[in-house]
């Protein structure tokens, strides 16, 4: 998997030819994907050095880092290039990035698909990317030194040249891509000491800030092709509902609707524009078949969940005797938790491009998962795997929602295209968006939990109640083991806290409504009760929730290394403003620590009130730190407003949500002071996209709770729980 | 044939006059700077200037923009050189950066009225415009920042 290959530019053609084109890297130009800073010409593109599928050097000095990790915010198109720009000993100046294509050279160095997700995309190319680097640095110092007629091993780079200390000569990066292009790659690599970094570790400002900033970033909704129509598709108002009649007369009488097509997920309307597109949407008329989940109701499915989670579940974890302990304790502490639906709401709604033809087929979209959709187009197609492009453009936001096993959006879009015969962009509006599924699932759970004479947790059992959107996809073998989905219970199964007898089991909820990894998956429901049940043992020993954990903790050195680091920040114990508390929370999640402090009041209306919040992370080494500061940043708004107020509720089967009104953002207003701290760290990387996620809410909890003397059960918090 | 200006080009559109001027720019002109978000004036994403002030382009028939001149974020600058722009880069601001037309739009028309704004007027002209990302602290810093920038080059 991290090998260096050989992938130059001109040989890569003529390998594309010979191997049945289904790499075809060479003739790849995604143009939308590219970086607005540098505007490539496909000739002068091909004079370039491209040592490996990474990296391509020009004589115009510009490095540009292939990303195979898509850019939905998290940063991967700053921080992965740094990983490459580090070992190549690039002027950071003149870095930048362009989206890849879809190609198994791309695939995740772990998951095996191309695909962003799990917080991965660093750790997961730290080793592969510098030696991309590293291997191109050698070959341009290889070419500089034969220029010259000295020994490679007397020559170094540095900052775009490779310099000949002894003689002073210095020749750059672009004026050796002719010869380094001649060369063939190294098999072995030599990387960098981490002591001589000068660009990893180094707070660096983002590549794609500009573009950003000018409105010129191209994002999947900002595709244009020529010819190109807009359909928006009217889909069933109960999850798995077919089309049983419908009649497009009233639609078709909209000017500039061109198209009425059923498509497997419903009817598409297609227009000139996305107005007549939606106008016409409105006018049809359809029957639909509502299918099983036609009564869906959430109170009736609480109660439903309630009784499944009274009987035993596939067992998670098992230390000790959870049962027999339980039975003889001295004080047992019990709670259930009932944790809602929620849309991922990404600011910019889900679409897709598709672009069909007889000979090709062409998709363009925000995704983060484009071997899979690769696979999706390919099918809906009925063309050649090499007949078919995917192409990554920037996404307006991801957090799971656009990497789908199922490639539904993609689907859409490719059976339109081709049932038109014309380039087509599908546009869900906000209320497709809030209402088309694919949900972080409902939770129930029920905690029982046992302290010995000292306050010391004695046993512990959390039994977890949820649907799981891994069974029936390709990814079903490996995700569930012993018939325990591990996204269900993750972050429950491998409680942290010294406890002697420990059972975690799961109940697989039944299914219809569609559900998805929602930004930190399981941790963002299995840490609110893990991090809120433990604060209520540590009340019932009478103990501080700080000191509780902390003495919990001993054979998790890095998990109490943010606690203490959380509480010294956040000023644990001193004196607050009147009306004020303090709430704290750690998690481990996706290879990443973190501990938050949250302060609350609550306001005349009854509504909490955040105030400041502390965040403290040891992600291991921290490539980009201003980066996992803007994470932490970010995701205290994000972890926010669900605490404060999402949940996808049902009624007669239909979503009750629609658009920000009745599934509200955190906004400007509401936005705490948020601090954030990076433990100083050389162990093993973990992830940031999501591990500042589940431990905002359960601090909030707790801090309201100190305040209250209320305990939170279910989230959102409702002006009634705090009374 | 409805005529208006954008970022000080005559346009010309054949819509429907209920046609919002969102969809204008973005289907009819293809100026796509400008965001979809919500559709329902309740995001911001779509914020444009009609003859100054911010609109919600989403909600705003075109008909309301005939004659009249439109600035969107493409006309803000030729050069990211508006002092928002400015400390919108100083400040690392967007993530994603979808909203972020949008946010921009709407600081710049508060900054035209308050040159030196509190956290609060910040709050009061910024709560319309969501960010999922959550990049709020960075934008009211980006804000604090241009205003500096105005005031610095004002006292010159």
């Amino acid at each position: 998997m991290n090998q260096i290959l050989n992938v130059s530019r001109r040989r890569f053609l003529q390998a594309g030819a010979v191997a049945g084109g289904t790499l075809m890297l060479g003739v790849y130009i995604p143009a939308l994907a590219r970086s607005s800073r540098f505007a490539v010409d496909e000739a002068e593109a091909a004079k370039d050095f491209s040592p490996n599928a990474f990296v391509r050097i020009g004589e115009d000095e510009r490095v540009t880092v292939i990303v195979n990790h898509t850019e939905m915010g998290q940063g991967a198109y700053t921080t992965v290039p740094m990983l490459v720009a580090e070992d190549l000993e690039a002027d950071w100046s003149k870095v930048g990035f362009e989206g890849a294509p879809v190609a198994p050279v791309y695939n995740h160095t772990v998951y095996g698909v191309q695909m962003t997700g799990g917080s991965s995309s660093t750790w997961s190319e730290w080793e592969r990317l510098r030696k991309a680097g590293a291997a191109a640095r050698m070959m341009l110092i290889s070419a500089a030194a034969t220029t010259w007629s000295v020994k490679p091993e007397s020559c170094k780079a540095e900052k775009g040249f490779v310099v000949h200390a002894e003689s002073g000569r210095r020749l750059s990066f672009g004026k050796l891509v002719d010869a380094a292009s001649k060369l063939a790659p190294p098999q072995d690599v030599t990387l960098k000491d981490p002591k001589d970094f000068t660009i990893i570790g180094k707070p660096t400002k983002r590549l794609d800030a500009k573009e950003k900033t000018d409105g010129s970033a191209v994002f999947g909704i900002d595709v244009k092709l020529p010819g190109m129509l807009v359909a928006t598709v009217a889909r069933s108002p109960v999850f798995g509902g077919k089309v049983k009649s419908f009649n497009a007369e009233k639609a078709k009488a909209i000017p500039g609707v061109r198209h009425v097509v059923q498509i497997a997920r419903g009817v598409a309307v297609v227009a000139d524009g996305f107005w007549p597109a939606k106008l016409g949407r409105e006018a049809l008329e359809i029957v639909w078949d509502e299918g099983d989940l036609a009564n869906l109701d959430s109170a009736e499915q609480g109660r439903a969940y309630a009784e499944l989670a009274k009987g035993p579940g596939a067992v998670a974890t098992n230390n000790g005797d959870a049962s027999a302990a339980l039975a003889g304790a001295f004080k047992i502490i019990e709670a259930v938790y009932d944790l809602p639906y929620l849309a991922h709401a990404a600011m910019e709604p889900i679409n897709c491009v598709a672009d069909v033809r007889a000979d090709g087929c062409d998709v363009y979209t925000g995704t983060q998962f484009q071997t899979i959709d690769f696979g999706a187009a390919v099918e809906e197609s009925g063309l050649k795997p090499e007949q078919v492009k995917v192409h990554t453009t920037l996404a307006g936001g991801g957090f799971g929602r656009r990497a789908v096993p199922d490639a539904h959006f993609v689907r859409e879009a490719v059976q339109v295209s081709k049932a038109i015969k014309a380039p087509v962009k599908i546009i869900w509006t906000r209320e497709d968006d809030t209402r088309g599924g694919y949900y972080r699932p409902r939770s129930y759970h029920s905690l029982r939990a046992t302290i010995d004479t000292n306050g010391m947790p004695a046993a512990w059992h959390h039994r977890v109640v949820c649907q799981s959107f891994m069974a029936g996809t390709p990814f079903e073998g490996a995700a569930i083991k012993n018939g325990v989905d591990d996204t269900a219970v993750e972050g429950a199964r491998d409680l942290a806290y010294a406890v002697p007898n420990l059972h975690v089991d799961w109940h697989m909820a039944p299914g219809g409504v569609p559900t998805l990894w929602w930004r930190s998956v399981g941790h963002s429901h299995n840490a609110f009760v893990v991090e809120t049940f433990i604060d209520e043992l540590a009340h019932a020993a009478g103990k501080d929730p700080f000191e509780y954990r902390r003495g919990l903790l001993a054979k998790h050195a890095r998990l109490k290394g943010v606690l203490e680091l959380v509480a010294e920040k956040s000023g644990w114990g001193s004196p607050l403003p009147a009306g004020q508390a303090r709430g704290i929370a750690v998690h481990e999640s996706f290879g990443s620590f973190v501990g938050h402090v949250v302060e609350v009041s609550i306001q005349k209306n009854g509504r909490p009130r955040v105030h400041r919040v502390v965040a403290a992370i040891d992600c291991g080494p921290a490539v980009n730190p201003a980066n996992i500061h803007a994470q932490l940043e970010g995701g205290v708004a994000f972890a926010l407003t669900s605490a404060l107020f999402s949940e996808i509720t049902f009624d007669k089967g239909r979503v009750k949500q629609r658009n920000f009104h009745d599934y509200p953002m955190l906004r400007m207003n509401e936005m705490p002071h948020v601090e954030s701290h990076i433990v100083p760290s050389t162990d093993k990387m973990g992830g940031v996209g999501e591990p500042g996620i589940p431990t905002v809410a359960p601090a909030l909890a707790n801090a309201l709770f100190k305040l209250t003397g209320k305990r939170l059960r279910s989230l959102p918090i409702r002006p009634g729980d705090l009374t | 044939m409805i005529h208006f200006k954008v970022n000080g080009k005559d346009q010309a559109v054949d819509v429907t006059p209920d046609t919002p001027l969102l969809w204008v720019l973005r289907d009819s002109l293809g100026m796509t700077g400008t965001k979809f978000g919500c559709g329902t004036a309740q995001c911001g994403a779509c914020c444009v200037h009609l003859e100054g002030e911010a609109v919600r382009s989403c909600v705003t028939p075109i008909s309301r923009a005939a004659d009249k001149s439109v600035t969107t974020i493409e006309g803000l600058s030729p050069d990211l050189s508006h002092p928002l722009q400015r400390a919108w880069l100083d400040e690392d601001v967007p993530q994603c950066g979808y909203c972020q037309s949008g946010q921009i739009m709407a600081a710049a028309v508060l900054l035209r009225e308050k040159p030196k704004p509190t956290d609060t007027d910040i709050d009061d002209a910024m709560t319309g415009n969501i960010c999922r990302c959550g990049t709020y602290q960075r934008i009211r810093l980006a804000i604090h920042r241009a205003s500096e920038y105005i005031n610095r080059g004002a006292a010159r």
